[in-house]
């Protein structure tokens, strides 16, 4: 038995791999240090993302890799995203610290968890095969369930971990039933196979369709769309903002990826089916999202309803591919999809970050009162914040513009004119809640006068973090064309 | 290539960033910002002087790649229609900082920053030529008129900029799927001038022509869509009124002339009558309208709106004296609207209130500003030797050449606009001293005798000689008319 046994080409795994030895040694250099040690821990973290993200860099050939039996993929479109993601987990982790820190959340299962959760989405983006996904997929959510519930004290916040739990396993049980769905009909759950059973019309296609019901709705659950969006305001909101900024961010990223494998390399074939699905979901979440963000006055609870109608966007732009008998056709709304996701990252990245720096020990940012008359404490970040608010709803010159731009050029380019102009209709509505925001920092008087007290890097951080919403406005060719390319090396 | 436009569209730009990092210091704050914008008009002025009015076409063509992925191009050009605007937009915003020397006292750096970047962005739309590049400039300028209403407006600021803000941006969205449907019509491209020679059926013509319809007679603003126009301006600052009656309401008008007349020719033709009944029911009902007004800057708001219900009618009557009539008032209201909004600014620094009723008599106290006032009120309702006369009768004459009754009506707009600026002089610069706080008014200081002289020379000279304006617009206009007649069915 052993002697037919062929060891399985690690090399494409390689930062995965990093990244799990990497977790178990902080694990156990956490256990020697004391609490005013727990930096080097965060340092620790922060190198071993930048190391996996020199490895992912050196390892990027442009060529489709398949190892661990076809179950496990490495190409340009896997490369780009998890490059993508490494820096958003450690724009999360820098962030956090002073908050974590002031709290006395600065554990090493904070580092532990979001290291693992990084593997779970790298894994996620990496899969050829439905169960890596779904392995990736747990990975991810049980790390996530544990993070949200990491101040133990918080009854709100067990609460919200209680809730994403249990919804969040009802997900998996729904993602798992359509993969079986799958299995049965294609006798597969190889990525590759599946699409090939398909294409040689050998698959029944009730069941499949049977089983895509299920398969869209774990997805449209793990993005929060509309109608499986529920968990996502009181997790948002109940959830310490750092384990808020980590789900809100570099997860989005990853569930782009799971939506990408699944639905275009493995079910290209039933495309009508789930493009019809995704355009309900599409619309529903860029309805209800805007409208329900407007009567907010938590700026998490805010934000987590303009991340529905934020993945409305990206459904909208996954579901305007062209069907025909090349997936390069249809290149425009994936790529302009893949946009938006990295866009909706930098944006989201820095508003989150805005609200960890306006808390101070002792003192929650939450309400949207308390960025009152930001242009009076520290006209720079209000400035920031400006930049990150127009360009969520829209505005040029910043990142969230050409986002939008791109996906209503591919919603228009597949015929969906009149959801095109539903969408733009909404995000009109969408302003509202954005210019609010504005309109607290720069029109009000601030009812707490306290200086920002922030460490230097996540000043700076930060800082840089609105520039990138601005310059990626100003030049988006860079952005756009990386995203494109990626994908059409990889489809 | 000559980079004139781009200087125009950055110095300020990046001016304005100089003046944000002054900070606290408002006397820099003031210096920088002037010295930006007098540099800021310079570079504009060899747009006019190296001007070759013979052609009809583009000049000062800049062309660069931006956005290769969905082939967007960084491309500036200007023609006799635009071209003048950025020369006002520069020229006005010199006003504007002036105009807010001394009365700005809180925020000085970001006001004057504000103003700058927002004329850098006018620039922008005037010479865009890339419909891209000029939907991105036409939307960030929304976000700095929002900030100035907000911070530097009157107490019911925040619901003017939402108005603001919101109605503008619904016309835009609409526009931007327009865009987007001409983009892949075309084959794949952004560049205007490539959209006008485009052939498009008629059915989609119509609604292109209404999609940019919203966008523009939001901006202009037509009635019925005008009614966030008065709330802005009462609650806007001085500068806030200047530039968005100046400025900002021409960008509307300029729309039609370089998006909804070449881009969709049948269509304009086909909706002409529904357009000049709207511009009639502005020029006439808006009159009426401004009358009874109590609040001189609702009133000159209400006015503005009438006004450019000419410019409007002008347009779609389609021949070279109405277009070009229409051009006129647009760069005359620049002037004239601007001058009334900073004497009813002037004022209101003084006594803090803008209702004609706390007024009377103020020409005792302040005769030299009385004189200003009177000569832009006159302006306002078209007297001749004035910038005014000369755009309104030039539409007039060519809605009489159009059709008899259109241009009888178009011409009440010579009694209702008297009436109702006349009437406002009359109740608040003569009559007897009315209450003790006029007869306290002390008349305006050197630096309000500075923009006001300014402004009453460009009024004069326009109204007097008016050739230097018509001269460059001739041949475009003309080429524009040509284009509108051939059928792109």
């Amino acid at each position: 038995m052993l002697k037919n046994f062929i060891p399985p080409d690690l090399f494409p795994a390689m930062p995965e791999i990093f990244l799990v030895l990497m977790a178990c040694v902080i694990l156990l250099v956490d256990a020697f240090l004391g609490r005013t040690q727990r930096w080097i821990v965060a340092a620790l973290t922060i190198v071993s993302l930048i190391g996996c993200a020199l490895i992912t860099y050196q390892t990027m050939d442009g060529q489709v890799v398949l190892t661990f039996s076809n179950m496990f993929v490495d190409d340009l479109l896997a490369d780009f995203l998890k490059l993508m993601l490494y820096l958003a987990v450690i724009v999360v982790v820098i962030y956090s610290r002073d908050y974590l820190v002031a709290r006395q959340l600065d554990k090493g299962e904070y580092y532990v968890l979001v290291l693992f959760a990084t593997v779970g989405m790298m894994v996620m983006i990496s899969a050829a095969h439905f169960l890596t996904i779904y392995l990736g997929l747990e990975l991810l959510s049980l790390s996530l369930y544990a993070l949200v519930a990491i101040d133990r004290d918080s009854p709100k916040a067990t609460e919200a971990a209680m809730k994403y739990f249990v919804l969040g396993a009802l997900a998996s049980g729904l993602l798992l039933y359509g993969m079986s769905m799958v299995y049965g009909a294609t006798g597969t759950l190889e990525i590759g196979g599946v699409a090939q059973a398909l294409h040689l019309g050998v698959a029944n296609k009730t069941v499949l369709v049977f089983g895509l019901v299920f398969i869209v709705s774990g997805v449209a659950f793990k993005l929060g769309a509309v109608p499986f969006h529920m968990w996502v305001p009181d997790v948002y909101q109940g959830a310490p903002t750092p384990i808020t900024l980590l789900i809100a961010s570099a997860p989005k990223l990853a569930a782009y990826a799971i939506a990408m494998r699944m639905l275009v390399y493995g079910l290209f074939e039933l495309a009508e089916h789930w493009q019809s699905m995704l355009m309900i979901l599409a619309v529903l979440s860029i309805a209800l999202g805007n409208l329900a963000a407007i009567a907010q006055t938590n700026i998490k609870r805010m934000l987590a309803y303009s991340t529905i109608s934020h993945m409305g966007f990206m459904l909208l732009a996954l579901m305007s591919g062209v069907v025909g008998p090349d997936k390069h056709f249809a290149l425009n709304a994936y790529s302009s999809a893949m946009y938006y996701a990295v866009a909706y990252v930098i944006m989201s990245l820095g508003a989150f970050g805005m609200i960890l720096l306006l808390s101070r020990a002792g003192y929650e940012a939450e309400h949207l009162d308390d960025l009152k008359g930001l242009n009076q404490r520290s006209p720079w970040f209000a400035a920031v914040m400006l930049a990150i608010m127009f360009s969520m709803a829209g505005v040029p010159f910043f990142v969230g513009f050409f986002a939008k731009f791109s996906v209503l050029l591919a919603a228009v380019d597949a015929g969906h004119i009149a959801v095109a102009v539903f969408a733009v209709m909404f995000s009109l509505i969408g302003a509202f809640y954005y210019l609010r925001v504005v309109k607290l920092m720069y029109f009000d008087a601030p009812v707490d006068n306290a200086p920002i007290q922030a460490s230097l890097d996540m000043r700076f951080l930060l800082s840089l973090n609105g520039a990138a919403v601005a310059l990626f406005g100003i030049f988006p060719d860079t952005l756009i064309s990386l995203c494109t390319y990626a994908l059409m090396r990889s489809l | 290539m000559s980079s004139l436009l781009s200087l125009a569209i950055w110095i300020p730009i990046f001016g304005a960033l100089v003046v944000f990092a002054a900070g606290n210091d408002k006397k820099l704050a003031r210096w920088a910002a002037l010295a930006v914008a007098i540099v800021g008009f310079l570079v504009t002025l060899p747009l006019y002087f190296n001007f070759d009015v013979t052609q009809a076409g583009m000049q000062f063509v800049e062309q660069r790649p931006w956005i290769p992925r969905f082939n967007i191009e960084y491309l500036l050009g200007v023609d006799g229609i635009s071209m003048l605007f950025i020369l006002l937009n520069s020229f006005i915003t010199i006003i504007v900082i002036i105009a807010g020397w001394e009365v700005i006292e809180d925020k000085v750096a970001q006001y004057m920053g504000a103003f700058l970047i927002m004329s850098g962005l006018m620039n922008g739309i005037f010479s865009s030529l890339d419909a891209v590049l000029f939907y991105v400039f036409f939307e960030a300028s929304l976000i700095p008129m929002y900030i100035i209403i907000g911070i530097w407006g009157g107490p019911n600021r925040v619901y003017a900029a939402f108005k603001f803000f919101l109605y503008t941006l619904l016309g835009s969205l609409l526009m931007l799927i327009a865009l987007i449907w001409l983009f892949l019509q075309s084959g794949g491209s952004f560049n205007l001038l490539e959209w006008h020679q485009l052939r498009i059926d008629m059915a989609p013509q119509i609604l292109l022509f209404l999609a940019f319809l919203v966008a523009f007679a939001v901006k202009v603003p037509m009635w019925p869509v005008h009614t966030w126009l008065p709330d802005a301006h009462v609650e806007a600052p001085t500068g806030g009124s200047v530039v968005l009656a100046a400025i900002m309401l021409k960008l509307g008008a300029y729309g039609f002339l370089r998006f909804s007349l070449p881009i969709a020719p049948d269509a304009s033709q086909y909706l002409a009558p529904l357009m000049i009944t709207l511009s009639l029911i502005a020029v006439i009902y808006i009159g009426f309208v401004a009358l009874v007004q109590a609040d001189m800057k609702k009133l000159i708001a209400y006015s503005s709106i009438s006004h450019m219900g000419f410019v409007t009618l002008g347009f779609f009557i389609f021949n070279q004296l109405g277009v070009e009539g229409a051009l006129v008032q647009m760069i005359s209201h620049g002037f004239i609207s601007a001058a009334m909004f900073l004497c009813v600014g002037v004022m209101y620094d003084r006594m803090h209130s803008r209702q004609i009723a706390d007024y009377g008599g103020v020409v005792n106290t302040m005769p030299k500003f009385a004189g200003f006032m009177v000569l832009f009120a006159m302006a306002n309702s078209g007297l001749p030797a004035t910038s005014g006369f000369v755009g309104e009768f030039m539409v007039i004459l060519g809605a009489v050449k159009y059709n008899f009754w259109i241009g009888f009506l178009a011409a009440t707009t010579l009694i209702l606009g008297a009436a109702y600026t006349l009437w406002m002089v009359k109740r608040v610069i003569f009559g007897a001293v009315a209450n003790s706080h006029v007869a306290e008014l002390s008349d305006i200081n050197s630096r309000e005798f500075l923009f006001l002289a300014l402004l009453a020379l460009c009024v004069l000279a326009m109204g007097l000689y008016p050739y230097p304006f018509t001269d460059v617009m001739h041949a475009s206009v003309d080429n524009l008319l040509k284009h509108v007649a051939v059928s792109k069915l």
